[in-house]
């Protein structure tokens, strides 16, 4: 990890230089900036009035269900989509300008690509890298994604966690100012997902601006200095993620199912607890929002004894943005 | 400039991606190089000139057939008359010869097979000649069997035009609707990558595998069949080079806006097949009727194949091949800026 991250330094110490550059003199306040953004599919509304600023050497997440507008927000901030409304500035600079000047600096990673499978990965990387005026050598951004081993294989031969870190790979080739990444862990099984977490917190770590999109809550949480939580094509709430969580003016969620005895639970009177805020029903599991996690619990125990309801299952967790997303909705983040 | 340096140019690294998937997939060489030549192979086996048949005929009495037998191309069979009779109908015998009062004689046969009509002249031929008739004018024959005049002769020009329209086709389409499913069209021009680099890199590799291709089944025609190549080669290479971006800028027209392999050879087969068929690569695009003609020749398939026979078997210069060539430049331009119209890279 020291290691990898002290490559993952030298391989952008160039981009570093450039970023200190912009921010003295006239460089632009924010390396993105999303106004008043619309989108309309044939009958369906993706992207509806955004806003967003992304920070110089911050890791911005767009987190948000499935249908929420993020891929449509982020290709079109890739210059891949065209907005039917709005301004898009990227690196202070516009699409319809300086189109050829952003293509290379910025690293894209898209949704659903699939690379040519009877390529070997380093052909792949040496083909993305022919595109770049500048950028690390093929060698050293395939050791950099941890795939030395793997760089005389066939693409159609590489894990699904493998392939990821590979599309990473062509994203970085160029040395990119600014790192695009659409959904990248959605597919893998954990031990991938949090390979790949490493790789993006390097990058974070080497001071590149990332704007990514996750439906992941715990991705967003672990990788994002600030999110915007979005829903049918709007920016609900916009925060680091202690923020958002604190927004909500609760600390804990409390969980609990009463198995059968369910129907005869009186959830009027849960909410008298004191340190209790909200109390919701939903097949059969109770859940909660708390503030005093050592004075609620108790209290319940004694509430659902008088009651007179067995408990089947408890459980407790801090606060995290799926139950921001649920409080601002009402919905969960993997609902669609 | 070094030999990486030139490698690095997004242009070689795109036209090698083109080489390695091409030469990666074994299907792709089977149908591209051993295909055409199996087909030369096998039908220049199965049209291949034979020594001419002897015709088989009856004569009734032995005197007759004395008389025929002098005449080598007939084979005689002496019948009884019933027996003659029989082998005539089914077939067996072409001709029967059978004595008439006063010294005449009678052929009965088809006058509707050209078997029977042969037999008649050879037959009597000899009989004339055994009765003493003197020819009045002293003939001999030269036999021409030379290359260049027979199946294979016409075959292998054919095949040629046919595997220059497939390879082009069916390259240019799979690849590009394939890139385009698989939304790596568009991850690739989500970086600086020129995108006409990116449709050059198809023609720059489609031009190399030429000269494999043609080579392989020019090779293979002169060495096995001794077909020729009677114009000149340089022609030869601009003939072929023209036919393959015309049929090259068809397949980008085709896989212009498909967006899945299936809808994409639908497509292909629906322009290719009729050229298939109309545009002479087995039998003379002639046997078609006449007012179908002026379509026929308008066919980018029609106009290869009939500039490449030319050049090949009576060594015409391409200055006698200008409207072949006419056809294939305006299908060229045609197809082409359709296509830049129509690209979807997405």
């Amino acid at each position: 990890m020291g290691l990898d991250a002290e490559r993952a330094r030298r391989v952008s110490a160039a981009g570093r230089e450039r970023d200190t550059k912009h921010m003295s003199g006239a460089a632009p306040k924010a390396a993105l900036c999303v106004r008043n953004l619309r989108k309309a599919y044939k009958d369906v509304v993706a992207v509806d009035g955004l806003d967003l600023e992304v920070r110089w050497g911050e890791c911005f997440g767009l987190l948000g269900p499935n249908g929420a507008g993020k891929t449509t927000t982020i290709e079109i901030c890739e210059g891949l989509t065209a907005a039917d409304s709005g301004d898009v500035e990227v690196l202070g600079l516009l699409w319809n300008a300086h189109a050829t000047e952003l293509r290379q600096r910025l690293g894209i990673q898209l949704q659903e690509t699939q690379l040519s499978e009877k390529l070997t990965v380093m052909e792949t990387v040496r083909l993305f890298r022919s595109f770049f005026r500048r950028g690390p050598e093929p060698s050293e951004v395939i050791a950099l994604v941890q795939l030395g081993e793997k760089r005389k294989s066939r693409v159609g031969s590489l894990s699904g966690g493998q392939k990821q870190r590979l599309a990473l790979a062509c994203a970085l080739v160029g040395d990119p100012d600014f790192l695009f990444l659409d959904e990248p862990t959605t597919g893998l099984d954990p031990q991938a997902r949090r390979q790949l977490w490493d790789l993006i917190e390097q990058f974070k770590l080497a001071g590149r601006t990332i704007l990514m999109t996750t439906h992941y809550m715990d991705e967003a949480e672990r990788l994002c200095d600030r999110v915007a939580i979005m829903d049918h094509g709007k920016a609900i709430a916009v925060g680091t993620p202690r923020e958002l969580i604190a927004s909500i003016g609760v600390e804990q969620m409390v969980e609990f199912s009463a198995g059968g005895a369910a129907q005869a639970l009186d959830v009027s009177a849960l909410g008298r607890i004191e340190g209790v805020h909200e109390v919701r029903t939903e097949n059969g599991t109770v859940r909660m929002q708390v503030t005093e996690l050592h004075q609620a619990v108790p209290a319940l125990l004694d509430e659902l004894d008088r009651q007179g309801v067995p408990l089947t299952e408890l459980r407790t967790h801090s606060a995290s943005l799926e139950d921001v997303f649920v409080i601002l909705t009402g919905r969960h983040l993997r609902d669609e | 400039m070094s030999s990486t340096e030139w490698a690095d140019h997004p242009l070689a690294q795109l036209t090698l991606v083109r080489f390695r998937e091409f030469w990666r997939e074994p299907e792709a060489i089977f149908w591209v190089f051993i295909f055409p030549v199996l087909l030369a192979a096998g039908l220049g086996l199965a049209f291949r000139n034979r020594p001419p048949d002897v015709l088989g005929i009856a004569a009734v009495t032995p005197e007759l057939a004395r008389s025929l037998r002098q005449e080598k191309l007939l084979d005689v069979e002496q019948l009884s008359a019933p027996a003659a009779e029989e082998a005539l109908r089914t077939g067996k015998v072409a001709l029967l010869a059978a004595p008439a009062p006063g010294g005449a004689v009678v052929y009965r046969y088809d006058d509707t097979n050209p078997e029977g009509r042969t037999a008649r002249m050879l037959a009597d031929g000899a009989i004339q000649r055994a009765a003493g008739r003197a020819d009045p004018v002293p003939s001999s024959d030269r036999l021409m069997r030379e290359p260049g005049s027979r199946y294979i002769d016409f075959l292998v020009p054919g095949l040629l035009g046919m595997n220059l329209m497939g390879s082009a086709i069916w390259g240019m389409g799979f690849a590009i609707v394939d890139a385009r499913r698989k939304k790596l069209m568009k991850r690739l021009i989500a970086t600086p990558m020129p995108r006409h680099y990116y449709l050059l890199s198809f023609v720059l590799a489609r031009l190399l595998l030429l000269v494999v291709e043609v080579g392989v089944l020019l090779g293979f025609g002169a060495w096995v069949f001794q077909v020729p190549v009677r114009g000149s080669l340089l022609d030869l290479a601009l003939l072929c080079v023209l036919g393959s971006l015309a049929f090259s800028a068809l397949g980008l027209l085709i896989a212009s806006r498909a967006q899945t392999i299936e809808a994409a050879s639908g497509l292909m087969n629906t322009v290719m097949m009729p050229m298939w068929i109309v545009s002479g690569v087995f039998f003379s695009a002639q046997r078609f009727p006449g007012a179908l003609q002026p379509i026929i020749r308008a066919l980018p398939l029609t106009a290869v194949i009939d500039a490449l026979r030319a050049h090949m078997l009576q060594g015409a210069g391409l200055a006698q091949v200008v409207p072949q060539l006419g056809v294939l430049g305006v299908w060229l331009l045609v197809c082409f800026t359709l296509a830049l119209k129509l690209f979807r890279w997405r």
